[in-house]
């Protein structure tokens, strides 16, 4: 049986960076744990006969040639950014001192 | 202290390699973005590579080719089936927080590459096995503002060019490199030279490891000798030229060998190295261990290379750089110690090439080796920059045809290195060409005679090699102009002398 403690849901959430109070690690193993038990009914059915598949479509090879296309303007790639600066992205402080 | 000799009677080293590798793609590797080097900053960006929602990635034809064609010249297995993987990470040269990569199921796996170094007991070959080589994509380009020495600890904020962000690159890793003993440093360097060797003659990558388009990261761990364990391993990163390699797992012996035999312990880490010094210092400290949450792929179908593409890949595969060089020194004639020089200075190709042009073989390699190395060397440039090979063959074809002596050819191609046009505008404008008008190198032997009349009397008697201080005498009249093999014919019949 799959399963997902609250440690491990803390864990996912501090490498992919997102803060989280005590209640919403509650909540969330709780849901998580829900999700997992639905994923464990398909395995059950699933015997060693059936590769797993990481697409829906059985196709191989889709490719394209190497040929360059437009890209987007300085001014359209940024548009979105929130903080800008010498025609770059500017993101906070990564790492704090040593 | 102990020092790399003192640690080596008492540790061995093991040694783990990672090369990558960016293809010289036009485009990148999921989208049609160029990848031109130098590029003004993200102005090589599209929705796929800045992984806006909703953008579909599709893999670029020929970076698949390129990359069976590297594990084919490494003896690789190609995979009949191999699929991509998302590598998940919170750093912001990924826009997407993942990289696309391959994780267990590369393309190609278990090959191996045959290095040659110089031992105390003479050449000796090590077989590095190579445990895989896969596919992902580069990482964009970040720089650090403000704080005190413009690392990235301390600094305030920092800046994202995207332009590298999705191009094609290579990963080759090696299993693990044992049984090198003193020789560590050296078998590093040369798996990397004949690694860059080979994939640059496939023409798939610039290989040019000063623009990053060759990175190798060096894991080095060290273990007692004879004790049949492993030791803790350092990975040391931004190792940017050959000879920084060699200089990178020597000096990171010596570090390891100096905290164990202190009874202290290595720590497993990233560790940058340091051109200057020649040292390494430590990387980014991890908070934790890596986890990476690899899962495959579901923007992008498998890669199922078939039979028939790997087979006509095979085929166009070019002679192998090592057997050219075989093959090579056979046809010139050069010994191993010439032949290894040559190598060492990164003018194999561009001597081949010269004597391709039709320049004749020994002057190619002397000309290159001796007088344009010298000057480059004191302009701190590589021979190849600072002049072109057809020049080259020109002038070395003005020396066989005896328009040039040796001491013009050298004015001549200071002439043209400094710009002044074509070895032969050089020739016209600076007025040095062979004097090979017969009665104008008459008057000089005359004007050489009279004023030396006891050594034309010994010539004349016979005495040939008295010969060499009139021949002299022509020369320095001549501004080094004449040919010397001409005059001594002249002037030695001219004294009843058969030359």
């Amino acid at each position: 049986m799959a399963g997902i403690s609250r440690e491990e849901v803390a864990n996912l959430a501090r490498l992919a960076r997102i803060q989280m109070s005590d209640e919403e690690l509650d909540h969330l193993s709780g849901e998580m744990q829900v999700i997992l038990s639905a994923v464990a009914k398909v395995q059950e059915v699933a015997n060693s006969d059936v590769p797993p598949t990481s697409h829906p479509i059985p196709i191989t090879n889709v490719t394209r040639e190497d040929v360059v296309t437009k890209s987007l303007t300085v001014e359209q790639a940024l548009s979105g950014a929130p903080k800008k600066s010498e025609d770059r992205f500017q993101v906070p402080q990564i790492l704090g001192e040593e | 202290m102990l020092t790399f000799s003192e640690a080596m009677t008492k540790f061995e080293p093991t040694l783990g390699l990672e090369v990558h590798v960016e293809l010289n793609t036009k485009s990148k590797m999921f989208c049609g973005c160029a990848t031109e080097f130098g590029a003004a900053p993200n102005t090589q960006t599209c929705p796929v590579c800045l992984g806006l929602p909703g953008s579909l990635p599709v893999v670029n034809k020929r970076a698949i080719e390129s990359t069976i064609l590297i594990g084919l010249a490494l003896n690789c297995e190609i995979a009949p089936f191999s699929r991509f993987a998302r590598k998940n990470y919170f750093y912001p040269d990924m826009p997407k927080n993942f990289q696309t990569s391959q994780y267990d199921e590369p393309i190609c796996k278990n090959g191996f590459l045959d290095v040659q170094i110089e031992t105390d007991e003479g050449p000796k070959k090590f077989r590095i096995e190579i445990e895989r080589v896969h596919m992902e994509e580069d990482t964009g380009k970040s720089s650090h503002v403000g704080g005190a020495t413009g690392r990235i600890h301390g600094a305030e904020y920092s800046l994202l060019d995207y332009n590298r962000a999705g191009i094609p690159l290579i990963e080759i890793v090696t299993k693990m490199i044992t049984g090198t003993g003193k020789y560590a440093p050296q078998v590093a360097r040369a798996y990397v030279t004949e690694l860059r060797d080979i994939v640059k003659s496939l023409q798939v990558s610039d290989v040019r490891m000063e623009q990053g388009s060759l990175r190798c990261d060096a894991n080095v761990s060290l273990a007692p000798i004879s004790s049949g364990k492993l030791g803790t391993r350092s990975e040391t990163k931004n190792v940017n030229s050959l000879r920084s390699i060699e200089r990178a797992v020597q000096s990171e012996i010596e570090r390891h060998a100096n905290l164990l035999s202190k009874g202290e312990r290595v720590v497993q880490e990233t560790r940058h190295f340091l051109e200057d010094s020649g040292l390494t210092r430590p990387g980014r400290s991890k908070e934790q261990a890596e986890d990476y949450r690899y899962f495959p792929e579901p923007d992008l179908v498998p890669v199922a290379p078939t039979k028939e593409l790997i087979e006509s890949l095979r085929k166009k595969l070019p002679e192998k750089p090592s057997e050219r060089r075989k093959r090579l020194q056979q046809e010139w004639n050069v010994p191993d110690k010439e032949m290894t020089a040559m190598v060492n200075a990164d003018l194999l190709d561009t001597v081949a090439q010269t004597i391709e042009a039709g320049a004749e073989k020994t002057l190619a390699r002397s000309w290159w080796m001796g007088e344009i190395s010298r000057i480059a060397n004191e302009k701190n440039v590589v021979p190849t920059q600072l002049i072109a090979i057809n020049d080259v063959v020109e002038l070395i074809n003005l020396i066989s045809t005896g328009e040039l002596t040796d001491k013009l050819a050298r004015q001549v191609l200071a002439g043209v290195i400094d710009g002044e046009g074509n070895p032969k505008s050089v020739m016209e404008k600076r007025g040095l060409k062979v004097v090979s008008d017969d009665s104008a190198l008459m008057q000089a032997i005359a004007a050489a005679i009279a004023a030396q009349p006891e050594t034309a009397e010994k010539v004349r008697a016979g005495n040939i090699p008295a010969s060499g201080a009139l021949i002299g005498a022509v020369m320095k009249s001549t501004g080094g102009q004449a040919n010397a093999a001409r005059v001594r014919e002249l002037l030695l019949k001219h004294l009843g002398q058969q030359p």
